[in-house]
């Protein structure tokens, strides 16, 4: 920072505000290229079908076609059933899991005791595949909501976890002091210095767990279910309407694009205070 | 507001080595301003961080204001040789950080006194990332000054910025001081600014340190660093250090082990 240099005598509020724009203000040809890469791979989906026909319709229909399919879709009220169907999934197995992680990484995070005794085996339970969840999920919840959401909630649980819990492990010891010095209680400590020390992972943890919640969404919306964007996918393949599976898909790169950019403000606002590197 | 500090035949050693205070004797009267001065590595941040409550597990007895010392309290301000500062909050937050929430309203006064007392009004809502270090350290000292503590200990406080900056901020630390007149005992490597700030010097041992000589400063303030009787004194401090400092190398406990 410039500010750094400068002898402490007054602060150049100006000078400040110069270094901030310097912070938000990227290069605008990045983004036109980040905006003409998806651009041009429309354009050469529709060259590659419509123009010069290099694909037979059923096996990659024609941006236009997927385009109709959607209106389609969307004027029977199909496309909005499936979509808030899978929103809502999303949303309750990323709640529940977010939380529950949030809780356990506190905990596991604070006590060396804890850590040994519960990490192997949340480790473990981490290992497993998501779809070999499953079957033992029909099984015990029978079908349902419950083990749907209960599959998304295992997946955003992880990432969330995994990453709190080394950002609590990373705080400065140096600022936790800070808090002993000022006699803080121990939930205060917890709540005034380590869980804001930790919020760069957190948010980090947040995002892949929303990432994780919907590729679980579609593991859980494979099997055994009657709604939501991955059995219209299904719904596609055993139709033989990949016009049908195209339109998921893509709502789904959507939905994921959105709810992530969603976070990452989020993200940038609440970490506005970091001093770390930005990328040159 | 402003406390006794009994220091009483502390001594201490950490897990797996050899002693680093050994009985070690100190009196410090309210409003007192003293310097601890000694050999590096011989205890001095130790001393400190157990009279904060940060270090425990000694033997001999700590009392402030007649109260052994169990735990660190609002009674004992401390400021360490880095600012410190919570990255997230701003300047006025980080001051106000060790008031208690209820306080707050109450508090609100002193809280602006003490930012137009540390000459931080225009920067009240900077984050720290946006301050220099001058600037950082005098949030630094007017957050251990909030709790209105009797006992203010600071470690190295000015170490770390330039000579220039490091007189105006002493000159800072004794105006608030002048005003509130808190206890203070202040760890340096600085003979001058423990000659320009303090009324005694204690001049600690090499490994394990004792109390080795205490040199009287009375001079009146403000002072005068070029003053002659400061140049003596000076002459006198460096002597003593010296002779701690040699203890040190053939003493006992030395850092290298001969
Ligand atoms: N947590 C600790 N565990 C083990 N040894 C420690 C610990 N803290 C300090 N020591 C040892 O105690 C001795 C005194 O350390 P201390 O930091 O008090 O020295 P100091 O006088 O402040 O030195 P300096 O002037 O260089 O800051 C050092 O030799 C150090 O190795
Ligand atoms: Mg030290």
């Amino acid at each position: 920072m410039r500010s750094n240099t400068r002898p402490a005598t007054r602060p150049a509020p100006q000078d400040v505000a110069a270094v901030e724009t310097r912070r938000t203000a990227r290069l605008p040809t990045a983004q036109l290229v980040a905006l003409a890469l998806p651009a041009a791979l429309l354009v050469a989906w529709f060259v590659a079908t419509d123009v010069a026909q290099l694909f037979r319709a059923n096996q990659l229909p024609a941006p236009t076609q997927v385009l109709r399919t959607a209106a389609d879709l969307a004027a029977g009220g199909d496309l909005f059933r499936h979509v808030s169907a899978s929103i809502g999934r999303a949303l309750a197995g990323f709640g529940i899991g977010a939380t529950l992680a949030l809780l356990v990484s506190v905990v596991v995070g604070l006590s060396k005791i804890v850590e040994q005794a519960l990490d192997p085996t949340l480790q473990g339970i981490r290992s497993v595949p998501s779809l070999a969840w499953v079957p033992f999920l029909l099984l015990w919840m029978g079908i349902g909501e419950t083990p749907r959401v209960t599959l998304i909630a295992i997946g955003a649980f992880f990432p969330v976890y995994v990453n709190l819990v080394s950002g609590i492990r990373n705080v400065d010891r140096k600022l936790v002091e800070v808090g002993y010095v000022f006699g803080l209680s121990r939930a205060d400590l917890v709540r005034r210095i380590i869980v804001p020390a930790a919020l760069p992972y957190l948010l980090t943890g947040l995002r892949v767990g929303l990432g994780q919640a919907w590729l679980f969404l579609v593991a859980a919306e494979l099997i055994a279910s009657v709604s939501g964007l991955g059995f219209m996918l299904i719904d596609g393949q055993n139709n033989a309407r990949p016009d049908i599976m195209m339109v998921s898909i893509l709502t789904l790169a959507l939905l994921g694009k959105l709810s992530d950019g969603l976070l990452r403000t989020v993200e940038r606002r609440a970490l506005a205070w970091t001093d770390t590197f930005q990328g040159r | 507001m402003s406390s006794t500090i009994r220091i009483e035949r502390v001594s201490k050693s950490f897990k797996a080595g050899q002693p680093v205070l050994h009985d070690l004797n100190l009196e410090i009267r309210p409003s007192e301003i003293v310097s601890l001065l000694g050999p590096s590595g011989c205890g001095k941040s130790t001393l400190l961080r157990l009279l904060s409550g940060l270090e425990r597990d000694h033997a001999g007895r700590l009392l402030v204001d007649g109260q052994e010392i169990v735990a660190p309290s609002r009674a004992v301000g401390f400021m360490f040789q880095e600012p410190r500062l919570l990255p997230w909050l701003t300047v006025r937050d980080n001051i106000t950080f060790g008031l208690q929430v209820r306080d707050r309203r109450q508090t609100e006064p002193l809280v602006r006194e003490l930012i137009e007392q540390v000459q931080l009004g225009e920067c009240a809502d900077l984050l720290p990332r946006q301050l220099s270090g001058g600037m950082a350290q005098r949030v630094a000292l007017a957050r251990s000054l909030a709790t209105q503590p009797g006992v203010l200990l600071l470690d190295e406080p000015f170490s770390a910025v330039d000579a220039l900056t490091r007189m105006r901020l002493q000159e800072l630390l004794l105006s608030v001081w002048q005003r509130r007149r808190f206890t203070m005992l202040l760890v340096t490597h600085d003979i001058d600014e423990a000659l320009y700030l303090s009324d005694r010097v204690a001049v600690l041992s090499g490994r394990p340190a004792t109390v080795r000589e205490i040199v009287h400063v009375d001079l009146p303030r403000p002072r005068d660093r070029r003053a002659q009787e400061m140049l003596q004194q000076r002459a006198h401090l460096l002597e003593a250090l010296r002779v701690a400092g040699s203890n040190q190398l053939t003493g006992y406990g030395t850092p290298f082990g001969v």
